[in-house]
């Protein structure tokens, strides 16, 4: 692994301890938030998964005042969140968007206090800053294995029920003949949504994280025709931004000397480029072909 | 509690809530939350490219409202409604995120803008926001019939004559301005609560819509002044009680049996 040191400018890169943390923490939560995310975009839960994100910045301003892991504070926030919303679980889509905006409204007061409490109490001012905009470069190595568990968890979750999951989305009668729990597989994709939502507040930051998760997936969402590509593209998407975003903020330290860009903000831009890249190819294919079958369930 | 430097938080909290409920009442009957979370957050970069070229933060925060109106109307188009929500929040976010770092002002005030600082307003900014409010309200009041038409059936209201795009178009216009006022009150994070809260608890105690709409604008009023009571008693941020308070208004209207949709009642 050393012998690569060697190779020319870039050679600092790879064997940058914070920037070897950085790539496995970022492309393990890359890799979770397509996969979820695919299953979020498609069952419109784009707000949700925002929702349970910055609602997540809590804990992690929480674990600066109790001086624990900030994943396991994230992850404890998102998981209560979306304990909150499964529970007080409503049918009509109206009433869903609303709860979810109080919950995300209640969630971000906490934070403010939590941070506040931060500041006065611990005096720790720029928990602000890295709970809500990461910074990628200050993981601790300590994190690395916890955090790639973290996201084994939420793929293998992922996995388990990703064809009764997909059913239900298309169709949720279909689903019910077919025998599949709805209610339960809901419940286990929420909190599928919880871990990859943490991994990705830990890593671009709590109100930045939405960029990984709902980005890569409407994507791959505009121009795939079937879910197996969807989600290949996704993941190519996710971590191809994830990477390249830490390269350039790398690289940006030469840019502006002695201080570099954020990682959050080349990660999100990149995102962004491929999803408006993808809407164009999309809306060039609609003139001359019949549209992808995946983008039928998107509009309705 | 009532000091001199106190009652400019006063005065702008008030006008902020007026405006909030009226607005927050169609946001409710939109199903509009994620816009209304989005444009607040998304307007927050504004302040630090205001402060990069030193001109006054209202202008960069209405910039930035302005745009973002822009931007999801364009996504829109191409995709559905939340991913385009989702999408002009997150390249905001990181834009201001390279603004911020770049200008050298970091934590502070960030945490100012984001959760809201409303010891620090001076006369001129409460002009601003008063001209802000009052513009806000009066559109409101221009628009009110046909957009309510529009969000509880928009095959009623085309056949009445209204065109949809454009009056999505102007909520979300007005949404922006009514947003970009209260960005350094009570912050970005939480105008939208200001928003959601209140007005969905205000559907539990009437069915008529502009008695529910004059019942949101009451509960806003309510929760900001108790929040700043709160506030200075316990010197915890007023975000935090403006939260917590419409996060309670909503469990109430819940408890009351108020999931009375506004499509049955009129």
């Amino acid at each position: 692994m050393d012998s690569i040191c060697t190779w020319g400018h870039m050679g600092g890169f790879w064997c940058n301890q914070p920037v070897r943390v950085a790539l496995a923490v970022g492309g393990g939560a890359a890799l979770v938030c397509a996969v979820v995310g695919l299953s979020t975009v498609m069952r419109r839960q784009a707000f949700a998964g925002h929702a349970l994100a910055d609602v997540s910045g809590a804990g992690g301003s929480a674990s600066y005042l109790l001086g624990i892991n900030p994943l396991f504070g994230f992850l404890g926030m998102a998981a209560a969140a979306a304990g909150v919303m499964e529970w007080a679980q409503v049918r009509e889509a109206r009433e869903r968007d609303l709860l979810t905006g109080v919950v995300l409204g209640a969630g971000l007061g906490l934070a403010a206090l939590l941070l506040y409490l931060d500041m006065t109490v611990r005096n720790v001012s720029g928990a602000a800053i890295t709970v809500l905009f990461g910074s990628m470069f200050t993981i601790p190595p300590s994190i690395v294995p916890v955090a790639l568990i973290v996201a084994a968890a939420a793929l293998g979750a992922s996995a388990l029920i990703f064809r009764p999951l997909l059913v239900s989305t298309l169709s949720i009668d279909l689903a019910r003949a077919q025998g599949a729990r709805v209610r339960t597989i809901a419940r286990i994709h929420a909190m599928a949504l919880a871990l990859a939502v943490s991994l990705a507040a830990m890593t671009v930051g709590a109100i930045l994280s939405t960029a990984l998760l709902i980005g890569p997936a409407a994507a791959a969402l505009q121009v795939a025709r079937r879910p197996a590509s969807a989600l290949a593209l996704a993941v190519l998407i996710g971590l191809a931004a994830t990477w390249g975003g830490i390269a350039l903020a790398y690289q940006s330290y030469y840019w502006t000397p002695g201080r570099g860009w954020p990682v959050s903000f080349f990660i999100v831009m990149l995102i962004v480029c491929a999803y408006l890249l993808a809407s164009a190819v999309a809306r060039r294919r609609s003139g001359s072909s019949a549209t992808a079958p995946l983008s039928g369930c998107q509009e309705h | 509690m009532f000091s001199a430097f106190m009652l400019h938080a006063w005065i702008v909290a008030t006008l902020v809530a007026v405006a909030a409920g009226c607005v927050g009442f169609f946001v409710v009957a939109r199903r509009a939350a994620f816009a209304a979370h989005a444009l607040p957050l998304g307007a927050f970069p504004g302040a630090a490219a205001a402060s990069l070229m030193g001109v006054n933060e209202f202008w960069g925060l209405a910039g930035f409202a302005v745009l973002g109106v822009l931007a999801i109307g364009q996504l829109q188009r191409a995709g559905r409604r939340e991913v385009a929500s989702a999408l002009w929040l997150a390249s905001a976010l990181a834009l201001g995120v390279l603004l911020l770092g770049l200008s050298g002002r970091y934590a502070q005030s960030v945490y100012g803008l984001l959760f809201g600082d409303l010891l620090g307003i001076d006369t001129r900014q409460m002009a601003v926001v008063a001209g802000f409010s009052g513009l806000t309200v009066a559109l409101v009041a221009w628009v009110a019939r046909p957009l309510l038409l529009d969000s509880l059936s928009s095959e009623l209201a085309s056949a009445a004559g209204a065109r949809a795009a454009a009056l999505e178009f102007v909520f979300l216009g007005i949404l922006a301005l009514s947003t970009a006022i209260a960005v350094p009150v009570v912050g970005a994070l939480l105008v939208f609560s200001l928003m959601v809260g209140p007005a969905s608890a205000a559907r539990a105690f009437t069915d008529r819509p502009w008695r529910s709409l004059a019942v949101a604008v009451g509960i806003c009023l309510a929760t900001v002044w108790s929040a700043i009571a709160l506030a200075y008693v316990t010197n915890w941020p007023v975000g935090f009680f403006v939260g917590a308070l419409s996060a309670l208004c909503y469990a109430a209207g819940r408890l009351r049996g108020g999931t009375v949709a506004l499509a049955q009642v009129a």
